[in-house]
């Protein structure tokens, strides 16, 4: 019989390992516990024993391929056909790699999400995609949702441990609607100080590189792009020949931001439903800003510069599968609730594949984060046709100089990408600059 | 600087933890291959259930590559390397370039891990917090920095990491700069990591620091860390 060599997790923090090289060969006799390939996590290199007496019969993962851990890396033809034991490997890689993908909003973690409509594609269309990739599309559609166990007791038992039940209870959060990193998508210890860090906002789930699995003998995989990744390819392509991109980057202290949500962010979530994140405290300065250089809210049509009444705000998505821009239209005409529960919304759908093709059309300016899988800051694309691109970088406590003083603050880069055909270098200076102002000093009553 | 000072201990010292005693032995200047082969033999007699052992030694110059190393990160050609008298290795540790001369303590643990210990992240953090013990011996506040292993004192590295686990027996380890020439690390991108430099203790200090005083300090946090008993380490220089 065969029994699958998995990646393993070697410690509670570790979610993936890279192959860096196979000790044996398809057809090689091992003994068991004999080494039988190396992987690399962080700055440790280990050797993989084999689980069996056997031969290696079929590798899965290349070298040099990061995988999730419990993928099965390789499996060996065991000599006793005779032996019933039970494969000791894990879930085939697919179903593995599924709980760490899977969603951070309570709307996904409730059911299975369906296998993509067609429409998908058609939002691609369209000025729908700005900004670096997130993360590369995956071509085998994440389709097949880990299956949730029946009740809520067996998904609170399988998604955490008891020390993380209780810090739950004590602060009355319901563990199931948060995205686990942990074994089988388990909410980890961490996971649940990161939520609560995060103001209550359930942890993003990092998109993660998909496996690409070779047959035995195989060493190259050859894959036809998707709809979606053609259009971004040719997007991005289009956007870099059109502008003369300029990158601008600015540090702001979120510290006035910061305590407003500590204080407001329970009133926030009883009358809004949404939480309050540090996303619309930027859309809202955004638009100011935007108010104030209109410039930057324009586009080129020819030989003539299209100035736009209307702030019809971008908002990259990362997904799984690509990146899909959702547009609040219309955002001047919204408070800070009302971009928040849009930005929600648009958010939530795109992950779900239910945007109409109307929500990502009309973009006059595009917001896109990076620092949401941790980048300090990013030197977004434009997406065309607009003339700028603002990137926010991620927030956290750095040790800054107060008068005279060093102070920890809550902090975050701010990086503008903008065409520098139109707009000059002084006026998106004095465009992040006013982002900036407003959110060191924002005003408590606007939320 | 003492070149081959004496062994720290060559005895067994502190039976302390899980009925495994350490022993530190401090080897004086080798060269890499020599020391990787050292490491290799141990890590045998360790899987075959010899005693836990800590390494502590120097090398001469030489610049290893882990096996996530990425050849850009050499900023000149190995021929040009080895004729400024450079070696330069590959080797299995994880972990990017990195350059190992004199006046830095390269410490290598080959200890066999317990259940309890079985995790790589925890490893390095252990190895960050004797190192961080060592730099606090020397009145010097380094930390870590998330996301980069190894220890820091402001963006300056003062020691880096890489190890490798064969069956949860530990091996490669850490390199402390105390009175390295820093200049050595110039000849590659240190860790991969551009934009951020290093450091030694005595550039620190502003004065030599003598490899057997951050020996003797690196011996003690590594048992104190690790959980082996102090007192044999401690005397044992006395």
């Amino acid at each position: 019989m065969k029994v699958d060599v998995i990646m393993p997790q070697m410690g509670e923090s570790i979610q993936e390992g890279t192959v860096v090289r196979w000790l044996k060969k398809v057809g090689d006799r091992v003994k068991r516990d004999e080494p039988i390939l190396e992987i690399s996590t962080d700055k440790v290199d280990a050797e993989i024993p084999s689980p069996a007496a056997g031969v290696l019969a079929e590798i899965k993962v290349a070298e040099g391929k990061t995988v999730e851990i419990k993928t099965a890396l390789a499996a060996i033809e065991t000599e006793a056909e005779a032996g019933a034991a039970a494969s000791a490997g894990g879930a085939p890689a697919a179903s593995a790699s599924e709980p760490a993908k899977s969603a951070a909003s309570p709307a996904r973690a409730e059911k299975a999400s369906p296998a993509p409509p067609p429409r998908a594609e058609k939002q691609a269309d369209g000025d729908s995609t700005p900004q670096r990739e997130s993360s590369p599309a995956t071509p085998a559609a994440p389709a097949q949702r880990r299956t949730e166990p029946g009740t809520r007791e067996e998904r609170l038992r399988t998604r955490s441990s008891p020390l993380v039940r209780r810090m739950a209870q004590e602060h009355d959060v319901d563990i199931t609607t948060l995205a686990g990193t942990g074994i089988s998508g388990r909410v980890t210890k961490k996971d649940f100080e990161a939520y609560l860090q995060g103001g209550g906002s359930p942890a993003a789930a990092p998109a993660l590189a998909p496996a690409v699995a070779f047959t035995p003998g195989e060493r190259t995989k050859r894959e036809t792009l998707s709809v979606m990744r053609r259009k971004i390819a040719e997007h991005m392509v289009v956007s870099k020949r059109t502008s003369a991109h300029v990158h601008s980057f600015f540090e702001v202290d979120y510290s006035a931001v910061d305590k407003i949500r500590k204080e407001k962010k329970d009133a926030f979530l009883d009358r809004h439903g949404v939480k309050l994140t540090y996303l619309p405290f930027i859309l809202v300065a955004v638009v100011d800003a935007l108010k104030a250089f209109p410039s930057l809210n324009a586009s080129v049509d020819g030989e003539a510069l299209i100035y736009k009444k209307d702030i019809n705000l971008g908002v990259a998505v990362a997904l799984d599968w690509g990146l899909i821009v959702p547009v609040i239209k219309n955002a001047e005409e919204k408070n800070l609730a009302g971009l928040a529960k849009a930005t929600a919304d648009l958010a939530e759908r795109a992950r779900a594949k239910k945007l109409l093709p109307d929500e990502v059309q009309g973009g006059t300016f595009t917001i896109t984060n990076p620092g949401v899988f941790g980048s300090m800051f990013g030197t977004p694309i434009i997406n065309q046709p607009q003339l700028a691109i603002l990137g926010v970088g991620t927030i956290e406590k750095r040790v800054k100089v107060v008068e005279d003083a060093i102070a920890i603050r809550t902090m975050g880069y701010l990086s503008i990408g903008f065409d520098h055909r139109i707009i000059d270098g002084a006026v998106a200076d004095q465009f992040v600059s006013h982002i900036k102002k407003l959110l060191e000093n924002f005003d408590p009553r606007l939320v | 600087m003492p070149n081959l000072a004496p062994p720290l201990d060559c005895s067994p010292a502190a039976a302390a933890r899980e009925g495994t005693p350490l022993l530190v032995r401090y080897l004086g200047r080798v060269p890499y291959g020599e020391g990787l082969r050292i490491q290799e033999e141990l890590v045998e007699s360790r899987q075959r259930g010899e005693t836990d052992t800590l390494l502590l030694l120097e090398h001469p110059r030489v610049v290893t590559l882990g096996r996530g190393a990425n050849p850009g990160h050499l900023l000149m050609t190995r021929e040009e390397m080895r004729r400024r008298g450079v070696e330069v290795f590959e080797t299995g540790r994880g972990g990017d370039v990195t350059y190992h001369g004199p006046g830095q303590l390269v410490g290598y643990p080959i200890l066999l891990l317990p259940p309890s210990r079985r995790d790589l992240h925890r490893l390095l953090r252990d190895v960050e917090e004797v190192l961080l013990g060592v730099a606090s011996d020397f009145a010097i506040e380094a930390q870590r920095v998330e996301g980069l292993t190894g220890i820091w004192v402001g963006r300056e590295k003062l020691a880096a990491i890489g190890m490798r686990v064969s069956r949860w027996v530990t091996s490669h380890g850490f390199a402390l700069n105390v009175s390295t020439d820093l200049s050595g690390f110039d000849l590659i991108v240190p860790c991969g990591i551009r934009g951020r430099g290093v450091t030694s203790l005595s550039r620190l200090l502003g004065r030599e620091v003598a490899m057997r005083e951050a020996a003797v300090s690196a011996a003690r946090h590594f048992a104190r860390v690790f959980g082996y008993a102090p007192a044999r380490l401690e005397e044992s220089h006395a």
